[in-house]
């Protein structure tokens, strides 16, 4: 089922959650919502679910008008952060719960809920956990429960807020895979809410990227990362370094160096003199030893960490970019071969850049 | 435990989180319905018992409530229940001190036991409290004639209503403390100690700073419980006029001889008492949670 | 109780020396003085006293009245706490602040007033007697007096578990379809409902003992509106000391069941609440 939500504008008092966000979620993709804590994803999220009214806008689903329907009408699951699993029933009375609350017209008969619990936990893969109760699970276990929970009552669309927020960096590596595999047998409409750029882009078809109540970007994994938007999604998403500097002849000039990309000059049609902020990531850097020439930024290397595949090389600025730390990626066999040291002075050459204007500086 | 269900909490109001999200809240009808009812039972039960104190202590005037309240008997009831007061409190607030300090800040058998005999007091009869200390110290009790050769006496005179007083207050200033002191672990005073600090410097510098609302409240809950207790100090008193009666007995007395006005008058006086040991519970209240909240930040 | 190790922190030997001592001469030493004083009674004796026809009527009028009170304390205790946690009305604070009121009040001012207020010419009694409804010096007027000092035990143990409550746990429940009556009944009660007896046993075992504000309100008539703890007291002023100790002994002996059943019961509520404490 289709999602679609209408210039939705939210107010915590004096804080704006969402600032007339209008997103459209197609039938059957898994979407993430991803952003810094704050900026509104959640408070979307719990909208979308009927757990929190917008000041205005509307919510439709399947292009009906939801915004008036109750939470328990809206045939939506949702898997909390926490899971809030009922501590003081079974994983199967957890289960069971949305079919046994239904009116008794709709309601099925206890042998149809019984099987139906059960090929939901077989599922999830848990079935053998059906008598035990949620203080005795582990923390992945608690969160597959809570979503074959969701499931239990067919909801038209799967919400799921930090659904692996509370867990250990090496149950979350493998939830996400099954979340996305799950994902891919149900094919139910499905938006979950993260803070972690990983997750997002490894699991999601489509991310939706969020600050301060506004969506930044929209687009599958590999569009917003190889091309951001706007400065915030370049940061946001994957190591960068900054460069602070102002537009110069269609160059960007940081204190007296000029952040040059090889021959072909950077079509900037800025002012002259206006203040940017270049971004580029550690790989798209080169280091150019010696402190000749007027290419690139003038640099000191501070640290090498060279245990992995590739080297990171940790510098600090000097001259116009003192102040500034940066970060760049080479094989070993780079560094090996350009005798990199701690405490050279180096210049930084972008192989690729992205240059915003600095707005309110 | 009874007597001390109430510890030290800061109620925040989050109502308007509750009312403002639809699954959270009920349909207006029940939310008028449990408003209507509870407050009022409230006003029925709390609110109109407290209002008709006053009002019946001052239904002859004010100047007949004056007399009443410094009228010599009046007089040495509101002295001896301040004495009264003024011993069981700092005695049950070492006691409580040295309590919480073993149970919360060590491990021990029986740890658990000696957690309820604590409470123990709590659960007894106020009835049963006083006819403990005539059963120990009265005229056919087991030190009575040995009391009685040396003239002393316990029951029907004031110790025996400090000691009766003394126990039915007995736990509520441990029984403040101990959870506080628990949740608030030993690594502060651990630290003390390893930067060298003595027992007593550990305890004045780093726990008390950390224990005194949940202290100032036990204290209060202590005093109220002090001043006002009736049954206990009934049973061990005598009712001997102008000599070991409390304000509370005094009360009776008043009442039993259809002295309504004066009656009310003394009870108006406890009352007030009440009224302000609810005030200054509320403000601890509002302060420890501040104090936490500084912590927290 | 002995020490394991080597303390760190100072003071273990004296604090625990010195709660024991205390302990013992103020509250342990004196409530075994009523058991061994009971043992000049034969058991014949023993028994022939505390089911004495008198006295059994003190034991319903107490025990059925204060669960009685208890009842209608889990009632409206559990409705004032909801309504405390729940919702925003004027005046809030005040109401919640009151509520301890019963704690603070000392019991003889709560009895007299009362009495004030129900006795056939009070505020309510005017209007209640001549609908046939008479409360004070009776049986009613002793139930007001148990209802009046057990609530705040009801609403201080349901409240605290009330704001700890995660509102999750309700919005999961909607979301999966569940009626606000039904979320009510099958999540949040079992949830509330160690903390709701807890209360109830609380205001009960209080109720149970409680003796200053009823004695003025009751009218003590024998084998109608007479509580155990008064029969105590009308036994010592009759010199009668070894019959006041053997009721005395049946009531300590159902305030330990008591004080043992609600240690369980709060056992339970940290356990349902996921509480450590």
């Amino acid at each position: 089922m289709s999602i679609e939500v209408r210039n939705i504008r939210k107010q915590f008092g004096s804080f704006t959650a969402l600032d007339d966000v209008s997103l459209d979620f197609p039938t059957g993709e898994l979407v993430a919502l991803l952003g810094p804590s704050g900026c509104g994803k959640t408070t979307l999220l719990r909208i979308i679910a009927g757990l929190e009214s917008a000041d205005s806008g509307s919510v439709l689903l399947e292009g009906e008008d939801a915004s008036h329907t109750h939470v328990r009408e809206r045939q939506v699951g949702f898997v909390f952060q926490h899971y809030a699993l009922f501590r003081h029933m079974s994983v199967f009375d957890n289960v069971a719960f949305g079919l046994r609350v239904k009116p008794r017209k709709e309601r099925p008969s206890e042998a149809v809920i019984r099987k139906k619990v059960h090929e939901l936990l077989e599922l999830v893969q848990l079935d053998w956990l059906a008598d035990r109760f949620p203080a005795q699970l582990s923390g992945g276990q608690r969160q597959r429960i809570a979503l074959a929970r969701a499931l239990a009552v067919e909801p038209r669309v799967l919400l799921l807020d930090e659904p692996f927020g509370a867990l250990d960096a090496k149950v979350r590596k493998e939830l996400r895979r099954w979340l996305r595999r799950l994902h891919d047998e149900l094919h139910i409409t499905s938006i979950f809410v993260t803070h972690d750029q990983e997750e997002a882009l490894e699991v999601a078809d489509r991310v939706v990227l969020m600050d301060h109540g506004h969506v930044e970007q929209i687009g599958t994994p590999e569009e917003v990362y190889r091309h951001p938007a706007t400065p915030f999604v370049y940061g946001f998403l994957g190591a960068v370094n900054h460069f602070h500097g102002r537009a110069e002849d269609g160059q960007v000039r940081v204190g007296e160096d000029l952040l040059h990309r090889g021959q072909d000059a950077l079509a900037l049609t800025l002012d002259q003199g206006a203040p940017v902020v270049a971004f580029a990531r550690p790989h798209e850097l080169d280091i150019l030893p010696g402190e000749a020439g007027n290419l690139g930024v003038a640099a000191k290397i501070s640290r090498i960490l060279a245990f992995g595949v590739t080297a990171r090389i940790e510098l600090d600025g000097v001259n116009g970019s003192s102040g500034q730390h940066f970060e760049v990626e080479l094989t070993r066999e780079q560094v090996e071969r350009q005798g990199l040291a701690e405490g050279q002075p180096v210049r930084l050459v972008p192989s690729r850049l992205k240059v915003f204007e600095q707005k309110g500086a | 435990m009874a007597g001390a269900a109430t510890t030290l909490h800061w109620h925040g109001d989050h109502a308007s989180k509750y009312e403002s999200r639809s699954a959270t809240r009920e349909a207006p009808w029940v939310k008028g319905l449990i408003l209507g009812l509870s407050l009022t039972f409230f006003a029925v039960f709390l609110l109109l018992p407290l209002v008709a104190v006053f009002v019946e202590a001052l239904r002859k005037g004010l100047e007949t409530y004056w007399l009443a309240l410094v009228e010599p008997d009046a007089l040495s009831a509101i002295k001896l229940t301040l004495i009264t007061a003024a011993i069981a409190l700092p005695v049950n607030l070492v006691f409580g001190v040295a309590a919480a300090w073993a149970i919360a800040k060590f491990e021990f058998r029986g740890k658990q036991l000696l957690t309820t005999l604590i409470d123990l007091p709590f659960s007894v009869s106020p009835v049963v409290a006083g006819l403990i200390y005539v059963l120990i110290f009265g005229a056919q009790g087991w030190f009575g004639p040995w009391l009685a050769e040396h003239d002393i006496r316990i029951v029907f005179a004031v110790p025996g209503i400090v000691l009766a007083t003394v126990f039915v207050t007995f736990p509520f200033v441990a029984r403040e403390l101990i959870p506080l002191m628990q949740a608030q672990g030993k690594e502060e005073e651990e630290a003390a100690v390893v930067l060298g600090a003595n027992g007593w410097q550990t305890f004045w510098h780093v726990t008390l700073p950390n224990i005194k609302w949940g202290l100032l409240y036990g204290v209060i809950l202590c005093n109220a419980r002090a001043m006002g207790e009736f049954g206990a100090v009934s049973v061990v008193s005598g009712h001997i006029r102008g000599q070991t009666n409390t304000m509370p007995l005094h009360v009776e007395i008043l009442y039993n001889e259809y002295n309504f006005a004066a009656a009310f008058a003394v009870a108006s006086v406890l009352a007030l008492l009440a009224l302000v040991t609810l005030v200054i519970k509320t403000w601890v209240e509002w302060k420890a949670a501040q104090a936490q909240a500084a912590i927290e930040k | 109780m002995a020490a394991q190790q080597h303390k760190v922190l100072p003071g273990f030997h004296l604090a625990l020396g010195y709660t024991l001592v205390y302990l013992s001469l103020v509250v342990l030493i004196p409530l075994a003085a009523v058991f061994i004083k009971s043992s000049a009674l034969s058991l014949e004796e023993f028994w022939a006293v505390v089911s004495a026809p008198r006295v059994v009527a003190t034991y319903q009028v107490s025990f059925g009245l204060s669960l009685l009170a208890a009842a209608i304390n889990a009632v409206f205790g559990l409705m004032l706490a909801w309504a405390l946690v729940r919702y925003r009305f004027p005046g809030k604070k005040l109401v919640d602040a009151l509520v301890d009121l019963p704690f603070a009040l000392p019991t003889a001012v709560a009895g007299i007033a009362l009495t004030a207020l129900y006795a056939g010419n009070g505020w309510l009694g005017q209007y209640l007697e001549p609908l046939g409804i008479k409360v004070a010096f009776g049986p009613l007027g002793i139930l007001v007096a148990l209802v009046f000092i057990g609530l705040p035990f009801v609403v201080r143990t349901v409240q605290p578990i009330l704001e700890d409550l995660d509102t999750e746990l309700e919005e999961a429940a909607a979301s999966l379809g569940a009626q606000r009556w039904q979320t009510f009944r099958l999540v949040i009660l079992p949830i509330l409902l160690p903390a709701l007896l807890t209360g109830f046993a609380l205001a009960f075992a209080r109720a149970v003992g409680e003796y200053g504000s009823v004695i003025f309100i009751a009218g003590n008539l024998p084998f109608v509106s007479e509580i155990t703890p008064l029969m105590i007291i009308t036994k010592l002023e009759q010199y009668d000391y070894v019959g006041a100790t053997a009721i005395a002994v049946v009531m300590l002996l159902i305030s330990f069941a008591l004080l043992l059943l609600i240690n369980l019961l709060q056992a339970w509520t940290a356990k349902r609440t996921g509480r450590n404490r």
